[in-house]
This record gives structure tokens, C-alpha cells and sequence, in this order.
């Protein structure tokens, strides 16, 4: 797989190609398995995720510490709100619904982790259904990511533990915007650009779940992290550029998460995990969870 | 080599693709080792395993691991109560390996019938780990293939009577990785095989006289 998005978004344009197919094409030579093989693996994929909106949106979900869910439903049926009937609000709806089946400890798809798994579904199959995109071109947008995800993965960490947030639901949003961009009609450049103006603003964010569950803030932070691609793939598709290149972005990343306190990596050892609440509610569930498994 | 299907995936049981999926698969990992479900197993959790550990399911996933359940298994959930059941007794440690160790680093001991294995490995994010240490020796295990771990007399034409034993059972080997702790010493082989290698292989190589030990572990990641 590529190191470097330049690379590939080089060779797609040279070749004329999409950044899906460059991916793709990268992988069964990697791999050494068809090209179809792969895409019926990221079309499976694509089911699941489905299939977690779903029991998200309909099913009275709740997490083994009760500290979240039943809030994609509310998001879902209020009324008000300046993004009511918005391919927006559907998008935070579905990012919810995917995290709290994920804290339920419910089958998702770990994309590029689980704590940050409900910004690309949400992205690629809120934004499918409101252009009527059909199921190849999603499977592409997957591809797309997938591309991002590895590079990522090489250049800087998809671990919370090792980068915090600006790792998973930053690198989430990141891969989202850069999918959705090119399932949009957007360029292989443009799809670098969404990707820097997504993830340079998810920079720095620190990973402090109460209690090193995967709950809190991290549901809320797919659907900020969502928002947060939205505006990138908006600016993206518009032609604005970032002038810092894209492989640059993720590799500050990296060195911030690097740098990063182990506090804020996951350890439930700084931000909102150590606030007076944060550590009250944290050890009264825990509590509840040693019990109940007892 | 990242995989696109490691990133996009695995389609996993929540909350955490590192403490869940990736801690899952290093409980299946260590269980290849011996082959099958261990009678005991002692669990030494380091860096954010041993501080938020519970609060994942990374407990739960290591013992499942170990009971042979995969990541999307939706039984990851009662692993410990089906552990009780099926006689593994598991005993879990916080612990501090190494500070260079990654965060979420496990130690696995484990033992059936008095076969005992140990293996020192990390969840690096994404569902992926690394095996680090096979019973005291260094070496780089993914799970992404079928992977062959054999300790023999350091010898001429070990390597060769190797490779030709997975020839002729059509096993083609992806990589392989050759260390020893000292000259004459014991050598220590890690072999990646495109193929699942079968029980003959297996037998094969066990009767060298001149291999001491040799396990089969089981691709656990990948498509």
C-alpha cells in the first residue's frame, strides 16, 4: 500500500484513474488476491455498517455502564434544530446510532477503529442515500479510505492509546471527508485537500474516555467528528486548498500524538475522564460493571 | 504491509478495535501456541491494558481469544463465565514490561497438559498486532498468515530440508526470519506460509530429530 497520499494521488492522475481504483489496484498487488475479492470483503463491510445504523436507530441500546444511548433516536425524532431535515442531522444521527451499538458491545466495523467507527458509515451511506449514490460507489469510497486509513497508519498511528482522538475519530473524519469527496466528482487532489482541511482540524485532540470506556466522550465525538468531515469535504468540493500538503498534516499529527501526554492517551487519566464528575460517574459504573458481570 | 481490509475492518464485537478485536486475536494467537484450549493461562497487562483494561472488554477478549472465539464472535461478551465452564483458569496481573513496551502490551502464559508456552504481544491499533517474543525469543508475528515457529540445532542445511518438507506439501512460504541467541546455539525460525500448513507438515517437521519444538499459529487478521 502507499505511504504517501501524494504518491497516490500522482499516480491516479497520471493514470486517470480514481483514488479508489489506484487503491485497489495497490492491494490485490499487495495482497495478491482479484480486485473483486477485495470489494465483495469491503461490500460485506458495507452491510455491516448498515446494519449498525440500523439496530442503532430502531433498537433502546444502552451501554454496559448505562452511560450512553437511546440519544441517535432523540437526535433523530426532535423536530427542531437548524439542521432538521438535513442530509446533517442525518449524518450526526447515524454517526450516534453506530457508536452506542459499539458500546453495547454490538458488531460494527472497526474503521479505522471502533471508537471512532461511526464517522465513515455515517459520511459515506448518510450522504449515499441523500445523492442516491448507488452501492459500487460507496464500496469505492471505502477503498478511498481505506487508502487514507493506511497511510495514516504508516505515516502517524490509529491507536488512541499511542495518539490520542486526533488519532481515531480525527483519522475517521480524515478518511470520511477524503472518501466522500471523491464519491462526490472530486478530483484525486481534491481528495488530499478535504483530507488536510478535515484533519487539520481534529489536531491535537486528546483521548480521555471516563473510565477508559469507549463511551464517553467518544459517541459525541464521531458525531462532532462527522461534522467536522462535512466541513472539510464543503471546502474540499469548492476548490479550496490547504497549503500545508496532506502527508504533512498526518505526520504532525503523529508527532503531536507522540509528544501527547499518557494522560490524555486513553488512560483515562486527564481530560474529561479527570474531571470531578468525570472520575464520579466513572467509578460508579465500573462499579456497576464488576457486579453485574459477577 | 497495511492492508486496505485492515483498516476497513475487522468486523469486530465493541467497544475498542485495540483492547477487543486486537486483544482477541492475541488470546487466539497464544492458544495456536499450544494448540488448543489451555487448562491455565496467566495474563500480565501492561500500560493501558492494565489501566483501562476492564473497562474495554480487554479481559473478556483475551480469554475469549484463548477459548478460541474470533473478534465478531458475539459470545466475546460471557467469555469469562464460558472460561469457568470449560476449565480454564485464567489469572489476569498488572504489570510494567518495559518502558519502551507499546501501551498495550500482554504477556500470555499459557499451558495444556503440561505443553507450555509464553508470548509477549501488542495491540497497535486498528484490530493489528505484533508478537514480539516467543518464549524468550525475538521475533515479528502479525497473524495476517499462517505462521510456522520452530526452534532447531543450529545446523548446516536446517533451512534447506525446511523449505523442502513445505514444498512438498505445497505450502509456499511468504517470509521467513532466521535468529539464534548464540553461535551453535538454538535457532529460532519464523515462517510465514500462504497456505494453511496441514497436520502432515506439522508431524514432519516435529521428526527432525534436530528440531526441538515447533508450533503452528493460526492467521488470525486479514481478509
Amino acid at each position: 500500500m502507499y505511504k504517501a497520499l501524494a504518491d497516490a494521488i500522482k499516480d491516479a492522475e497520471r493514470e486517470k484513474k480514481t483514488l479508489a481504483q489506484t487503491a485497489l489496484e495497490a492491494e490485490s498487488r499487495d495482497q495478491g488476491r482479484p480486485i473483486e475479492e477485495i470489494r465483495a470483503a469491503l461490500k460485506r463491510a458495507l452491510d455491516v455498517m448498515r446494519g449498525a445504523i440500523e439496530k442503532g436507530l430502531t433498537g433502546d441500546l444502552y451501554s454496559a455502564s448505562g452511560l450512553v444511548g437511546g440519544d441517535a433516536a432523540k437526535l433523530r425524532q426532535n423536530p427542531k434544530g437548524p439542521l432538521a431535515q438535513t442530509p446533517f442531522r442525518d449524518i450526526l444521527t447515524r454517526a450516534l446510532a453506530v457508536q452506542e451499538v459499539n458500546a453495547a458491545m454490538g458488531v460494527i466495523v472497526a474503521a479505522p477503529t471502533a471508537g471512532g467507527a461511526g464517522v465513515l458509515p455515517a459520511i459515506l451511506t448518510g450522504l449515499a442515500k441523500a445523492r442516491s449514490v448507488p452501492d459500487d460507489k460507496v464500496v469505492d469510497g471505502l477503498a478511498t479510505a481505506g487508502l487514507i486509513g493506511a497511510v495514516v497508519a504508516e505515516r502517524a498511528s490509529l491507536s488512541g492509546a499511542e495518539g490520542g482522538c486526533q488519532a481515531e475519530t480525527g483519522a475517521a473524519a480524515g478518511m470520511a471527508a477524503g472518501a466522500a469527496t471523491e464519491m462526490l466528482g472530486g478530483t484525486p487532489s481534491q481528495v488530499g485537500h478535504a483530507v488536510a482541511l478535515t484533519m487539520q482540524g481534529t489536531l491535537g485532540l486528546v483521548c480521555d474516555p471516563l473510565g477508559g470506556l469507549v463511551e464517553l466522550p467518544c459517541v459525541f465525538r464521531n458525531a462532532t467528528g462527522s461534522a467536522i468531515a462535512l466541513a472539510g469535504i464543503e471546502m474540499a468540493l469548492a476548490g479550496i486548498t490547504f497549503a500545508i500538503p496532506v502527508d504533512e498534516v498526518i505526520d504532525v499529527m503523529g508527532e503531536i500524538g507522540r509528544e501527547m501526554d499518557v494522560r490524555y492517551r486513553e488512560t483515562a487519566g486527564g481530560g474529561l475522564a479527570a474531571t470531578p464528575t468525570g472520575r464520579r460517574l466513572a467509578k460508579e459504573r465500573l462499579y456497576q460493571i464488576k457486579r453485574s458481570d459477577g | 504491509m497495511v492492508s486496505l481490509l485492515d483498516i476497513i475492518g475487522p468486523v469486530m464485537v465493541g467497544p475498542s478495535s485495540s483492547h477487543t478485536a486486537g486483544a482477541c486475536r492475541l488470546g487466539l494467537l497464544a492458544r495456536g501456541l499450544i494448540g488448543g484450549t489451555p487448562q491455565s493461562g496467566v495474563l500480565q497487562l501492561h500500560g493501558s491494558f492494565a489501566r483501562t483494561g476492564e473497562g474495554h472488554g480487554t479481559d473478556k477478549a483475551l480469554v475469549g481469544g484463548l477459548l478460541g472465539f474470533r473478534p465478531d464472535d458475539e459470545r466475546l461478551r460471557d467469555a469469562l463465565m464460558i472460561a469457568e465452564r470449560e476449565g480454564l483458569d485464567y489469572k489476569f496481573e498488572k504489570t510494567t514490561i518495559a518502558d519502551a513496551a507499546h501501551p498495550n502490551t500482554v504477556r500470555i502464559s499459557v499451558e495444556l497438559n503440561g505443553n507450555k508456552a509464553t508470548m509477549l504481544g501488542s495491540s497497535l491499533g486498528a484490530g493489528r498486532i505484533l508478537v514480539q517474543e516467543i518464549d524468550g525469543y525475538p521475533v515479528e508475528v502479525t497473524g495476517n498468515l499462517h505462521t510456522i515457529v520452530l526452534v532447531a540445532e543450529d545446523r548446516k542445511g536446517s533451512i534447506a530440508r525446511i523449505t523442502g518438507i513445505l514444498a512438498s506439501h505445497d505450502i509456499n512460504i511468504a517470509t521467513l526470519r532466521l535468529t539464534r541467541k548464540e553461535r551453535g546455539g538454538d535457532a529460532f525460525m519464523v515462517i510465514e506460509c500462504d497456505e494453511e500448513p496441514d497436520k502432515a507438515a506439522g508431524a514432519e517437521l516435529r521428526a527432525l530429530d534436530w528440531v526441538r519444538w515447533t508450533r503452528r499459529l493460526d492467521k488470525v487478521s486479514g481478509g
